[in-house]
């Protein structure tokens, strides 16, 4: 690592336009210009992508390369690394290179259309602009142009108009280096070369839409964005991405009241300058027909929703509250969309307005093991594994992770990181190996649902190793428990990465029953006193419920009311959630759109959706990454807003009302260096107590246990066997696919129809158990219903199938009563 | 005059079915083998260095000293990797013929020279590169090479030395682009061939990324005669910097087109002697020394020596030696029309000088033949040119340039004829070979 340190930072001295400049040995001339405020221009150089010297728009001169001689023709600049005592000339002071440059420029200019008032790129487009800075004034070509009947979908998103191409190969090499999926690339040759697809592969790629910003010109557009706006007419500001939990940069950019587009954000120590089609295109959910604009309070008599002003929904909220304490308790179930300070709001509201610790963030199958795991390792944490770190670890262990689909910047990372190492850092403990995986060059450790607390014992890692832990790992009985084993027993750094942007920010803000901010634990009575001084009140040091229990103690009768924000109660684990939010006695809903929740609650409160207020996702690093209102509404209030009306009706309020406020109250708790929580595996483990902490109790202390006879927790997948003819029984896993029906993801066709066609996958051996051809239509039931879908073969084992949580229409907790685990039946059906 | 030629590699060609390893081993053909396996493989590369052996396939970078690039210290970069010969037999430019009549009538002594020089790299598998569209010299190639193996000059432990060579004849596309070797390389690896950048040189990071020799048939084949006879032999041939004999090609309006072997530095006024001058009735217009994308020459320099530095102090490059000759009934501005015709189909498109660039300069160079236009145009041609010369990604774009700006240089007044006189002066049809005697302009 020094002497890694050591060749960084060797420097490389040279002349560029007689000002000298001092770089990093490796340095292409082209940035070392930049160093002194030269600008060559440039179309297929892009820093992130490898050189390739294709457009020669970045010719310069140089009188001496650095041995004494001058080169007898001027070269690319993107192509040549710095030498000592290199003398360059740019543009700026060559005439030479100034006059290759705008032969360049009018070369390309020859067959480019003169459509720019009607293109997309007009405005922003670095052809336009460095025809004006660098070419002539007046072409000299008079001769007929190229042209080609246009556009050509590349997918249902993105569209391409090969005349306007300068075939600079930005697009290709991303797909190729970057993203990893090559389906398109340059076809024919001389001027009729064009970025062509391979036909029988769809563009199928989860980030697809970085090819159009990285497009020096109008050629690569998205058809939710073609021909809608201008580049000058839109206001751009930096935000977050609130789909996962990678916390990327984005810009959103929008026109009299709606976001026209998204882009990319530059954060080379996060994302770079890439993101995910769902943070670019998955944004329309905001504008849908659905949102709530009013509050609505339940009408007494003819319980019908009724809307209402906001002073008396936040009273009738306030009373009912109130009310439903008196009666056994107030819980609070919270969703990931919420940002840090929203999410705090919560954590406060529940202990100081309903004075209770019945509090959770987890809007999906958890368990206590999860909990004490998340609370002893990760909350209040702060930044631990980087992505920086990705690149440098001696290996990367993912397990209950697939980056592709529920990580996407981190499944760049991996790619880029195994890339450039020349070697097969990624390993992934997963039932089989993922388009993903091959990806990120990675090797499988093939591992049945439930095995991979044995997978995890068997694994060797070295201590430069990272192990990064996927929120899923936390429906496998004793899985977040090995995890730490193996951590504690290598010495490797680990990470928890959630799905959602606002979990990380939820676990630190305490929406955990037995936490409170900074990872302080209720238990300790230091810690409720130094987070009661900050708020002015007693924080109650009662056991608060885990989400499972809320639910049950809700349908069991036992709550008196519930709050609930951003939460789809299909995601939760127990098919009986619904019928616990009806039980609810009092049930206040604050959410964005109409939902399973709204429909049943008292009160509803209409909140801003993330382009509408500012906010910190907190990412799986634990990097805050904080974000301020993109276009201000003043009708849509943030969570945190809405939880201080009612806390005012209920008492003395919040003690803050806006972002800001509540971002001050945050600084102010600070870090907590008292005491935490312990984990099992952390320590030297006995057998015991690791079993004890990851055997069924684990689950079995949750309401929200699936019924044992769908369960595969204690029956190898092995020995699944086949019931009849062509049915047989596998053991499902599943995971949610990047784009899927998420209602985030509502809105835009062209976006949906860039996901993957569902499919289910199934070992060579259980298709010829099926007695089907692959691509033939399979019946997957389980205890509610089925879904037929084509088969496909992957490298599962046996007696184990996949297929993707909530796509298609599909969801297989709403629709066929299974999740992961489960033991599903498979027939075939005819071909 | 006839003593001018020096038939060495193509010394069999009237001999009985010579592309038989029968015929070519009575003639002492695979005896150089022996010699080389009983030298070290670096000694090899000395020779070769010593011979003055200069690369035939246009550029004559001396090929002992290319050799000589290939890392054979394993902790040097690339030279714990394994080590490839490619032959460029992808012979595709305009005018150039050597090759493929050379692998045609004696193929084995290709296969032999291959051996030798995979042997001096310490190569254990070459290849062959051969444009595909010459069938039947990829037969030829595919039987000498097959008839190779049989007799134990390929394969394992050749000849009881231990030695392995394994040699594929690949067959490609037809791309002139695929002649440029690191385009060769990408197509032979099976990509889309487009040149590649450099650094890293083929030497150290060639095919499948390992370090790679790439070299001209007719330079392995005169590996041949070097080990053979010996360096000083090679080198009592030839000029001061460029020894040896070679193949020169003679087409178009000559009495007899066909190779010529002869010491480098002979003279174009020689060849015609020997090839009964240019066609009766006819005297010289204009001729290229190497191929369409060497500058074309004028009757004044008929007395050029053409060995590598005299051709280039003409102003123009030795090349392939492909000496395409013109004689007055020619029209300069269709010849070169045609050429840049041939440049912008073959252009691979990776480099906007040579792609947008050809697709312009035919476009201007069609309306001159026309004679649509201004005197202005000519300068933009050479304006355009400038914009194209040194400024593309490989040497194709280069060559694009050389028949405009040179034709321009000697045959302005002709491109302004057509514009004065409103199309092209000549009759397309006196310049045809099977046009009738004494036709005239």
């Amino acid at each position: 690592m020094s002497t890694d340190a050591v060749e960084k930072s060797e420097l490389v001295t040279l002349t560029i336009d007689d000002v000298e400049v001092s770089v990093p040995k490796g340095t292409l001339v082209i940035r070392a210009a930049e160093q002194i405020g030269v600008q060559i221009p440039r179309f297929c150089d892009h820093p992130l992508l490898e050189p390739v010297g294709a457009c020669r728009q970045c010719l310069v001169e140089v009188l001496d390369a650095g041995n004494g001689r001058g080169m007898p023709k001027p070269p690319a600049s993107c192509t040549l690394a710095v030498a000592d005592g290199m003398v360059v000339r740019t543009q700026a002071t060559s005439k030479v290179a100034d006059k290759a440059q705008q032969g360049t420029m009018e070369f390309l200019l020859i067959n480019h259309p003169l459509d720019c008032p009607m293109c997309d790129k007009g405005g922003e487009c670095p052809l336009q602009n460095q025809a004006m800075s660098n070419g002539r004034g007046e072409s000299r070509y008079i001769e007929e142009k190229r042209t080609y009947p246009k556009p050509i979908n590349i997918s249902t998103q993105v569209l391409l108009d090969r005349e306007r191409c300068v075939l600079c190969a930005r697009c290709t090499r991303f797909s190729e280096q970057i993203a990893g999926d090559p389906f398109i690339e340059m076809i024919e040759r001389g001027a009729l070369q064009q970025v062509g697809i391979y036909e029988n592969e769809p563009f199928d790629s989860y980030f697809s839409g970085n090819t159009i910003q990285v497009c020096p010109v109008g050629a690569l557009t998205s058809s939710s964005y073609r021909f809608r706006s201008r580049p000058f007419d839109l206001v751009s500001t930096p935000s977050v991405g609130e789909h996962d939990a990678c916390g990327s940069a984005i810009r959103v950019d929008h026109r009299r009241g709606k976001v026209m587009r998204r882009l990319s954000g530059n954060d080379p120590e996060v994302n770079e300058e890439w993101i995910t089609d769902k943070d670019r295109f998955a944004f329309t959910y905001a504008q849908s027909g659905d949102r709530i604009e009013t509050p609505l309070v339940r009408d007494e008599e003819s319980g019908e929703l009724r809307p209402a002003s906001w002073p008396a929904a936040f009273a009738v909220a306030a009373r009912g509250l109130a009310a439903a304490g008196e009666r056994g308790g107030v819980g609070v179930l919270t969703g990931g969309r919420l940002t840090a300070e929203d999410a705090y709001a919560y954590s406060k509201f529940a202990r100081v307005a309903l004075d209770t610790n019945d509090i959770d963030f987890r809007a999906r199958p958890h368990t206590p093991e999860e909990a004490g795991f998340l609370a002893a390792l990760v909350a209040g944490r702060g930044l631990g594994v980087e992505y920086a770190d990705l690149e440098g670890a001696s290996s990367v262990l993912l397990v209950g992770l697939e980056p592709e689909d529920e990580a996407g910047t981190i499944f760049l990372r991996l790619r880029k990181a195994a890339r450039a190492s020349g070697r097969k850092p990624v390993l992934s403990i997963a039932p089989f190996t993922s388009p993903g995986l091959r990806k990120m060059h990675g090797t499988l450790v093939r591992t049945a649902p439930g095995d991979e607390p044995r997978a995890l014992d068997e694994t060797e890692l070295d201590r430069d190793a990272v192990i990064l832990v996927g929120e899923r790992v936390a429906e496998v009985p004793g899985g977040l428990t090995a995890a730490a084993r193996l951590a504690a027993r290598t010495g490797a750094r680990m990470a928890w990465v959630p799905r959602r942007a606002g979990d990380r920010g939820a676990l630190d803000a305490g929406c955990l029953p037995q936490l409170l901010p900074g990872g302080r634990l209720v238990d300790d009575a230091a810690a409720r006193v130094d987070i009661g001084t900050v708020w002015g009140a007693t924080v109650p040091s009662a056991p608060g419920r885990d989400g499972a229990a809320i639910l049950a103690a809700a349908a069991a009768g036992e709550l008196g009311g519930l709050v609930v924000a951003g939460v789809d109660p299909v995601d939760l684990a127990d098919p009986r959630a619904g019928a616990a939010l009806d039980a609810a006695g009092f049930l206040v809903s604050l959410e964005l759109r109409e939902s399973a929740v709204t429909e049943r609650a008292d009160v509803v409160f209409p909140v801003a959706p993330a382009v509408n207020k500012a906010g910190t996702f907190v990412n799986w690093e634990g990097r805050p990454r904080p974000f301020e209102t993109v276009m201000p509404e003043p009708a849509a209030l943030p969570d945190l807003r809405v939880l201080a009306g009612i806390a005012e009706e209920m008492g003395p309020g919040l003690g803050f009302r806006t972002v800001q406020e509540a971002r001050t109250e945050m600084a102010e708790i600070g870090e907590w260096d008292g005491e935490r929580a312990t984990f099992p595996g952390r320590s030297e483990a006995s057998e015991a107590e690791t079993s004890a902490a990851a055997g069924p109790s684990g689950l079995a202390s949750s309401a929200l246990t699936p019924d044992p006879a769908t369960t595969a927790t204690d029956a190898p997948a092995s020995s699944a066997s086949s019931v009849s003819g062509s049915a047989v029984q596998a053991v499902l896993a599943s995971w949610k696919q990047m784009v899927d029906d998420g209602r985030m993801q509502d809105g835009d066709p062209a976006y949906k129809g860039t996901a993957r066609k569902p499919v289910l996958l199934v070992s060579a051996a259980m298709l010829e158990r099926l007695g089907v051809p692959e691509g033939a239509l399979v019946e997957l039931t389980g205890t509610v219903g089925s879904v037929v879908l084509p088969a496909k073969v992957a490298d599962l084992p046996d007696g184990v199938c996949w297929t993707a949580t909530n796509s298609g229409g599909v969801n297989l907790a709403r629709d066929v009563g299974v999740h992961t685990g489960s033991v599903v039946r498979l027939e075939g059906g005819p071909a | 005059m006839v003593d001018a030629l020096t038939p060495v590699l193509s010394d069999l060609w009237d001999a009985d079915r010579p592309w038989t390893l029968e015929t070519y081993r009575d003639a002492g053909g695979y005896s150089a083998l022996d010699k080389a396996f009983g030298m070290e493989p670096s000694a090899i590369v000395e020779m070769v260095k010593d011979s003055g052996l200069r690369g035939r396939g246009g550029a004559g970078f001396p090929t002992g000293m290319k050799w000589g690039f290939i890392p054979q210290d394993p902790d040097k970069p690339g030279g714990d990797k394994p080590k490839y010969l490619v032959v460029n037999a992808d012979e595709s430019e305009p005018g150039t013929c050597k090759d493929i009549p050379l692998m045609m009538a004696n193929p084995h002594v290709l296969v032999e020279g291959v051996i030798i020089s995979a042997f001096a790299i310490r190569a254990e598998h070459a290849f062959i590169y051969v444009r595909g569209e010459v069938l039947h010299v990829v037969r030829r190639l595919q039987r000498a090479v097959q008839e190779a193996y049989l007799a134990g000059h390929l394969g394992t432990d050749i000849h009881g030395t231990g030695y392995n060579l394994e040699l594929t004849v690949h067959a490609g596309a037809g791309a002139y682009i695929c002649g440029e070797e690191t385009a060769l390389l990408d197509s032979l690896e099976g990509r889309r061939g487009q040149p590649r950048l450099r650094p890293p040189f083929p030497a150290v990071a060639g095919l499948y990324a390992a370090p790679t020799v790439i070299n001209n048939v007719e330079t392995i084949a005169s590996v041949v005669p070097v080990v053979r006879n010996g360096p000083e032999w090679f080198g009592s041939m030839g000029t001061e910097k460029s020894k040896g004999m070679t193949l020169y090609s003679l087409s178009g309006h000559v009495a007899k087109p066909g190779q010529y072997e002869a010491p480098l530095g002979v003279t174009l006024r020689e060849l015609l002697d020997i090839a009964g001058g240019v066609r009766e009735g006819h005297e010289l217009k204009f001729w290229t020394p190497g191929g369409s994308s060497t500058p074309i020459l004028t009757g004044e320099h008929l007395d050029v020596p053409l060995d590598y530095e005299a051709v280039g102090e003409a102003g123009s490059m030795l090349g392939t030696k492909a000496l395409q000759i013109f004689d007055e009934t020619t029209c300069v501005v269709r010849a070169v029309l045609r050429w840049t015709e041939f440049y912008k189909h073959e252009s691979c498109g990776k480099c906007t000088p040579c792609r947008e660039g050809t697709w312009w300069l035919v476009q201007v160079l069609a309306r001159l033949e026309r004679g649509e236009g201004t005197e202005n145009d000519l300068e933009v041609l050479l304006d355009q040119c400038d914009n194209i010369l040194g400024r593309a990604f490989c040497a194709l774009g280069d060559g694009a340039t050389s028949p405009i700006t040179s034709s321009i240089q000697y045959f302005r007044e002709e491109y302004l004829q057509h514009l004065t006189e409103g199309g092209c002066p000549f009759d397309p049809a006196a310049s045809t070979l099977f046009a009738k005697e004494g036709a005239t302009a």
